[in-house]
């Protein structure tokens, strides 16, 4: 059971997450949106939207930094203040999401307007982030001082993951809610490729060092190009 | 000098009679579908008035546009680079469902399927979005043909630095006057929409100027909604993406005017080619507000001057756009007659759809008993020189409009304007021109031919004069994209996925 869990499955999720978003990027790029509802309602987005989005944002950012230099944050927490510092920041951070998260399912049920537009996917997605949010805090405060002993279990499980040489008696033991922390990440990658998730790829750094205006030149020499010859795509840029 | 082709539109202001038949057409063809039953690509608004979205003139609020710091800089009125990316999560600039219009139809089926009653069944009004029953409040058009109410003419924009006492004279009851202002998207040079999108999904066909959005490439930022000075880009609430106007390119591609054009009932509409230089956007577009309308028709070239005819043939333009540049009524209204303007310059994305402002209504008497019919030759010019500022729509409102606040600008068209009027009047009642015309015509700086010609664009031009559309030689370029036997198999649609809401 153990291995199905956290051998088994989080190989499929990934692979999933990677396969089905590179075959909806290049098969079906009109499919790829953030499906902004702003348009019909505005007000509660606002408190919903802007906690939800840089509390995630920031604790998932974080989760990566303790998985690649696992080393920084143990010296970091090496000082108690600053192991408080970072727990506490974690804990806000994590509560600012799920109240925007809880402003957001709230505004997906009670508005009309914002209903009409809403699928079953939205909501599976808004369930597994409520799940994830939960539990972390729960581990956070259950279970205290995550960022430290976490270095010493989660991070040498994803790795052991990684490099293909898996260690699942890492996570084994753990009480069940932090277990269910870690699989809601596996079921987070599969839904991953298949709901509005995949807009978070999508996010423009571009927009950072593109010109501002774009103008497109089709040639106008009559050529004939195989349609997805290299020098046609080159063309069309 | 880097030459580059632009379709352009003008509408003749004062041949409008606001009868909606362009939105309609275009509601037909382009957005009669789920998520855009509320976009109007096309709409016509009566000025003075809030228009459509309500407001949409307020840059303060809805900040639109581009606007040139203190250091003489370009910058979007929206946001910077880095704070663009912050917004993403929330826009808030971005105009709401409320402020278009809740879209509505009837429940036409109780009409028939209503129990028997006392009454007759009615066809209660429902929502398109939500399907329940709604108050209708607001439309596209619903303040149409208020032009002086004290909700919608007291709240335009544009009515900023009227005097008081002009105002009110404006809202009063048998003074009321307004106009008609048909507006589509203005495929800018410098579009604000384009640098407002953070995924880089807008662009500009550089063949004929038209902006368009790449639907795969947007992914519901939605800045380019808010961007967008004349609020000309939408958003789809049902599939998640932007559209906007696309002046009915595959119909300029088949050789036929757009569709707005071609079923305009006072044939107000023209379209043309403009040759202009792309090297000096950059420049017209960050220049003091006072210089900008003359820089930016400065840029439109002459196609008959050799050494644009030979930029234009280096840059890959056609001797049929070429000749086409040379047919075009937008450039003899734009450049050769001075008679059109763009549609609010200061906005700094310099608009390529034109306007001719409309003259007022025909004063029928002046002072006392004196008919405006009758008026004898020695008061020939009193409309002209001295009651311009008097008209009831009044100069300074339409130099609000379209010269940045310059009324001279707005005087020299109209003068024109009255000159061809009054020409052809004594023309076809006394049968001959008196010096006293031909003063009036010097005055308003023009001459009995250019007046005809004038007369003849305006007021009997055939469908071929209207519409001078060059040829797009569409199938060069599907030969450079497709094997054309199997786009020929394809007829063309072999690529396109249906436009559903992805999950």
């Amino acid at each position: 059971m153990n291995n199905l869990l956290f051998v088994v499955f989080p190989y499929i999720a990934a692979t999933l997450a990677i396969v089905v978003t590179i075959t909806r990027w290049r098969r079906h790029p009109f499919s790829v949106s953030a499906l902004s509802s702003q348009l019909l309602e505005k007000r509660k987005l606002y408190w919903g939207s802007v906690s939800f989005h840089w509390g995630i944002t920031v604790i998932l950012l974080m989760h990566l930094v303790v998985l690649i230099i696992p080393s920084g944050i143990r010296f970091w927490n090496g000082a108690p203040v600053r192991l408080y510092l970072l727990e506490g920041t974690g804990i806000a951070l994590a509560v600012s999401a799920g109240v925007g998260l809880g402003v957001l399912l709230y505004r997906r049920m009670t508005n009309l307007r914002v209903r009409a537009v809403t699928t079953r996917a939205d909501m599976v997605v808004l369930a597994i982030i409520a799940v994830a949010i939960i539990t972390g805090l729960w581990t956070a405060i259950g279970y205290r001082w995550g960022s430290f002993w976490g270095t010493a279990v989660f991070v040498p499980y994803v790795r052991s993951l990684l490099i293909f040489q898996p260690r699942p008696e890492l996570v084994e033991a753990l009480p069940w809610v932090i277990k269910t922390h870690v699989l809601t990440a596996f079921v987070f990658l599969v839904a991953f490729p298949f709901t509005r998730l995949v807009h978070i790829i999508t996010v423009p750094f571009g927009y950072l060092t593109r010109p501002w205006q774009k103008v497109i030149r089709l040639s106008r020499e009559p050529a004939v190009y195989h349609p997805s010859s290299k020098k046609l795509l080159d063309r069309i840029k | 000098m880097r030459v580059r082709a632009q379709m352009s539109m003008l509408f003749h202001l004062d041949k409008c009679i606001g009868c909606h038949t362009c939105s309609v057409a275009c509601k037909n063809l382009w957005t009669d579908r789920k998520g855009a039953e509320y976009m109007w690509w096309n709409n016509v608004e009566t000025r003075p008035g809030t228009g459509y979205p309500t407001g949409w003139e307020d840059q303060d609020h809805y900040k639109g546009g581009w606007k040139r710091d203190k250091d003489g800089r370009l910058k979007l009125r929206l946001h910077s680079r880095a704070s663009g990316l912050a917004k993403l999560f929330f826009n808030p600039a971005l105009p709401e469902l409320d402020d278009y219009y809740e879209p509505f139809t009837f429940k036409y089926g109780d009409l028939f399927d209503s129990p028997q009653g006392d009454q007759q069944p009615t066809a209660e009004p429902v929502s398109k979005i939500t399907w329940q029953p709604v108050e209708i409040t607001s439309g596209p058009n619903w303040d149409d043909d208020l032009g002086g109410s004290d909700i919608y003419a007291a709240n335009d924009p544009s009515m900023n630095g009227i005097d008081a006492a002009i105002r009110d004279q404006m809202s009063e009851i048998e003074r009321v006057v307004f106009n008609y202002l048909p507006r589509i998207c203005n495929h800018c040079l410098n579009p604000a929409c384009v640098g407002a999108c953070p995924s880089g999904a807008i662009y500009k066909r550089a063949e004929d100027g038209v902006v368009l959005v790449n639907e795969d490439k947007c992914r519901a930022w939605r800045m380019c909604v808010a961007a967008c000075p004349y609020k000309k880009v939408y958003y789809n609430w049902s599939t998640g993406k932007s559209e906007k106007c696309i002046l009915c390119f595959p119909r300029l591609e088949t050789g036929q005017a757009p569709a707005c054009a071609h079923s305009c009932v006072g044939r107000i509409r023209y379209m043309g080619v403009l040759l202009y230089d792309a090297d000096r956007i950059a420049d017209v577009v960050s220049m003091p507000e006072d210089q900008l309308l003359n820089a930016q028709l400065d840029m439109i070239l002459d196609p008959w001057d050799d050494r644009v005819v030979a930029a234009a043939a280096a840059a890959g333009i056609g001797d049929d756009w070429i000749d086409a540049a040379r047919r075009s009524p937008v450039y003899q209204f734009v450049k050769v007659w001075g008679m059109a303007l763009p549609l609010h310059p200061e906005y700094r994305t310099a608009a390529m759809m034109f306007y001719i402002p409309p003259l007022s209504p025909v004063i029928s008497s002046i002072e006392g008993n004196l008919t405006r019919l009758d008026l004898p030759d020695e008061r020939e010019d009193f409309e002209l020189l001295e009651d311009l500022d008097k008209a009831r729509l009044p100069v300074q409102y339409l130099a609000n409009l379209f010269s940045v606040g310059d009324e001279e600008v707005i005087r020299k068209v109209l003068r024109k304007m009255l000159a061809v009027r009054t020409y052809k009047r004594r023309q076809s009642v006394d049968g001959e021109i008196s010096e006293a015309t031909l003063a009036l015509l010097k005055a308003a700086g023009t001459t009995p031919e250019e007046v005809e010609a004038i007369y003849k664009l305006t007021t009997i031009p055939t469908i071929e004069d209207r519409f001078v559309l060059p040829p797009y030689h569409r199938e060069m370029s599907i030969e450079t994209l497709n094997d054309p036997l199997a786009y020929k198999g394809a007829t063309g649609f072999g690529q396109i996925e249906p436009p559903r809401r992805g999950a």
